[in-house]
């Protein structure tokens, strides 16, 4: 118990819970005002309207994240190496 | 007054080749005053001013006034001056001599009126940079290797701008600086040669190769010029031009994708550039008024907010001597300072609000959608959730949390943490009154960052970002590897194939070689059995046998004489 409470709060186990709904709580924050506002559609001469839609930006985001790390994550199966592979 | 007015960049070139003879006490004040005079220039050239030398059948034009010129060179100028800051306690006088020779040349590309004096500020250029990671090399032995292939990009870079310029000027007679379209030999070499230094596929892998093993102070300063002059190059020279859109798309997620994989703290942020550059290539692509500044401006404040991003990695590197995410972790506890400029750096990347990423980086998607192009718009707002991923979590996150790696640093000495305070306090107050930047762009700009529509969807956008990184860091686990790229071509594939040929060599080629060698030598034995020291064309002979033959020959000749009839 002594050695837990001699890590820095943001380490100690307890608290992951918290950092976890502290995060929450801001995806819940940013997401208030989509009940309030209306986005701008920026291509409706093109027919597009998604990026209007309500809560756009947020699905988006994680969503082209996710794409990206899970691309990297099998892109690394070819191109991973050993960070000694040039040094021989 | 205008007689007092000289190219700005050489105040920084003449400089940098003073710094080594001026003594120790006087070299940081050197360092800072240079810089500071060479910015003072560069806001007294007005349009009058011109400085044309005469070369060959062409003129330079060294002092030729831009608007896109200053707004490179302002930022130029402090990159150098605050870089120098940050440096001056530990890099080495020939680092700091060659990153000023560097800049100062950078400067003169940016008030270049015509391709020569382009190109003669383009090399020098090559040549400084080259120093300033060469100069790391007592450390870092790999330096030696790198700076060597960064030379070989550079020149290989450099040769190809060369037979474009020659060709451009053979086809119009004309050497000034043009806005152009690649629509022949000349101007499409002309823009490869600029896109190499941008970073552009498929020679990308040289940022991430060769800058991450320069000094800690090294890396800040070639953050800075090359590929930020090649985008100023490109602004001037390609505006318009439809292929950066897509060079630009490519560089973004390849920036992006290699950044995930990487677990060498400076190379993340190596990568970190190619992206951030890719914004600018689309912008410039896209070609309007609106893009064009986005484009200026984005690399105004990517400069600086990179710069610092660097300074925060190399304080993490000086007092730590790791660079692996695998081994960091844990630092903000005791290096608070460094912890808290490296997050403001991360949060301005990534073009959180109030920062000067999100004034200029939003001109250029706006550009996309005021352009009506829906495909660029959406894979430029992917990006923009990518580059908080990649950058803006991604590095504070390993460096600074992460686990606890167990190492207590200090922060890094005063120089070097009022380096990294100038440098935040510039992201933020951009951020906070862009009409600074907004004011000495080279197109009138009407444009209101600070729309609560805007405001609250990149929120969204980047907590959302944030919450993917997260939720997926399991799959973001650092290992001890690297990434294969363009390069393994030519320091994988080409040596081993070199080494392969020395064996078919050795099998075929050396009968074939001893034969010709045989040959040769018996045809030079006699040679040596005429001529040589016993020869019988080089031997002595006595005098009296040469006075008989001529004697005889006298005789011969008064005998013909005679005969004569």
């Amino acid at each position: 118990m002594s050695q837990e409470k001699q890590k820095h709060w943001l380490y100690r186990e307890e608290n992951r819970q918290k950092l976890w709904l502290i995060q929450i709580g801001f995806l819940v924050l940013a997401i208030i005002p989509e009940f309030f506002i209306h986005h701008h559609a920026y291509f409706t001469d093109q027919g597009i309207k998604v990026d209007a839609r309500a809560g756009f930006y947020a699905w988006y985001g994680f969503a082209s994240c996710a794409i990206m790390v899970i691309a990297a994550k099998l892109l690394a199966v070819v191109l991973k190496r050993n960070d000694d592979y040039y040094d021989e | 007054m205008s007689s007092l007015i000289i190219p700005p960049g050489f105040i920084l070139i003449i400089g940098g080749l003073l710094l080594p003879w001026l003594s120790e006490r006087l070299r940081p004040a050197a360092a800072i005053v240079f810089p500071l005079l060479t910015l003072i220039m560069v806001w007294l050239v007005t349009p009058a001013h011109s400085l044309n030398i005469g070369f060959l059948d062409y003129e330079l034009s060294l002092l030729h006034y831009t608007a896109e010129g200053r707004i490179f060179a302002t930022v130029f100028s402090l990159a150098a001056g605050i870089g120098a800051l940050f440096a001056f306690k530990h890099a080495s006088t020939l680092e700091l001599s060659a990153a000023f020779v560097y800049a100062g040349s950078a400067i003169g590309v940016t008030f270049s009126g015509d391709f020569l004096s382009l190109f003669i500020f383009w090399e020098i250029m090559a040549i400084g940079s080259t120093f300033v990671i060469w100069a790391n090399s007592r450390t870092n032995p790999l330096a030696v290797g790198a700076s060597m292939r960064y030379l070989l990009v550079h020149l290989l870079g450099g040769v190809i701008l060369m037979i474009g310029i020659t060709a451009h000027v053979a086809n119009t007679g004309n050497t000034e600086i043009v806005a152009m379209k690649a629509d022949n030999l000349a101007t499409w070499l002309i823009l490869i040669g600029f896109l190499v230094n941008a970073g552009a596929p498929p020679l990308s892998s040289w940022i991430a190769d060769a800058y991450p093993e320069a000094s800690p102070s090294g890396m800040v300063f070639l953050s800075a010029f090359t590929t930020k002059t090649a985008v100023f190059a490109l602004i001037m020279c390609f505006p318009g031009e439809t292929v950066l859109i897509y060079i630009g798309l490519y560089m973004v997620f390849y920036g992006i994708i290699y950044a995930l994989l990487e677990n060498d703290m400076r190379r993340i942020l190596a990568y970190s550039i190619v992206n951030q550059v890719g914004f600018m290539l689309v912008a410039i692509g896209i070609g309007s008024e609106l893009a064009l500044n986005g484009a200026a401006a984005h690399a105004f404040a990517h400069i600086i907010y990179k710069g610092l991003l660097l300074m925060s990695a190399g304080s993490v590197l000086l007092m730590t001597g790791k660079r692996k995410c695998t081994d960091l972790g844990g630092l903000f506890q005791s290096m608070p300072s460094t912890a808290i400029n490296g997050i403001i750096g991360a949060l301005a990347i990534s073009a959180v609000p109030l920062t000067s990423g999100f004034v200029t980086k939003s001109l250029e998607t706006s550009a996309a959608s005021d352009a009506g192009m829906p495909v660029v718009w959406f894979l430029l707002i992917a990006a923009s959730a990518g580059v908080f991923l990649h950058a803006g979590i991604k590095f504070p996150w390993f460096v600074f949390f992460q686990k606890d790696s167990g190492l207590r640093p200090p922060d890094p000495p005063w120089n070097m943490r009022l380096a990294m305070w100038i440098m935040s306090s510039f992201c933020i107050i951009i951020g906070i009154a862009p009409t600074l930047i907004y004011g000495i762009l080279p197109y009138a700009l009407d444009y209101e960052p600070y729309t609560a529509d805007h405001v609250i969807t990149q929120m969204q956008l980047l907590l959302f970002a944030g919450f993917a990184f997260f939720v997926l860091l399991v799959l973001m686990k650092r290992t001890l590897t690297i990434s294969l790229d363009f390069d393994w071509l030519y320091r994988k594939l080409i040596p081993s194939l070199l080494t392969q040929l020395q064996s078919v060599y050795a099998a075929v080629m050396l009968p074939v070689m001893q034969f010709i060698k045989d040959f040769g030598q018996r045809r030079l034995d006699y040679l040596f059995e005429v001529h040589g020291p016993q020869g019988i064309f080089a031997r002595t002979w006595p005098s009296a046998s040469m006075v008989l033959w001529v004697a005889v020959l006298l005789a011969a000749s008064m005998i013909l004489y005679y005969l004569k009839p």
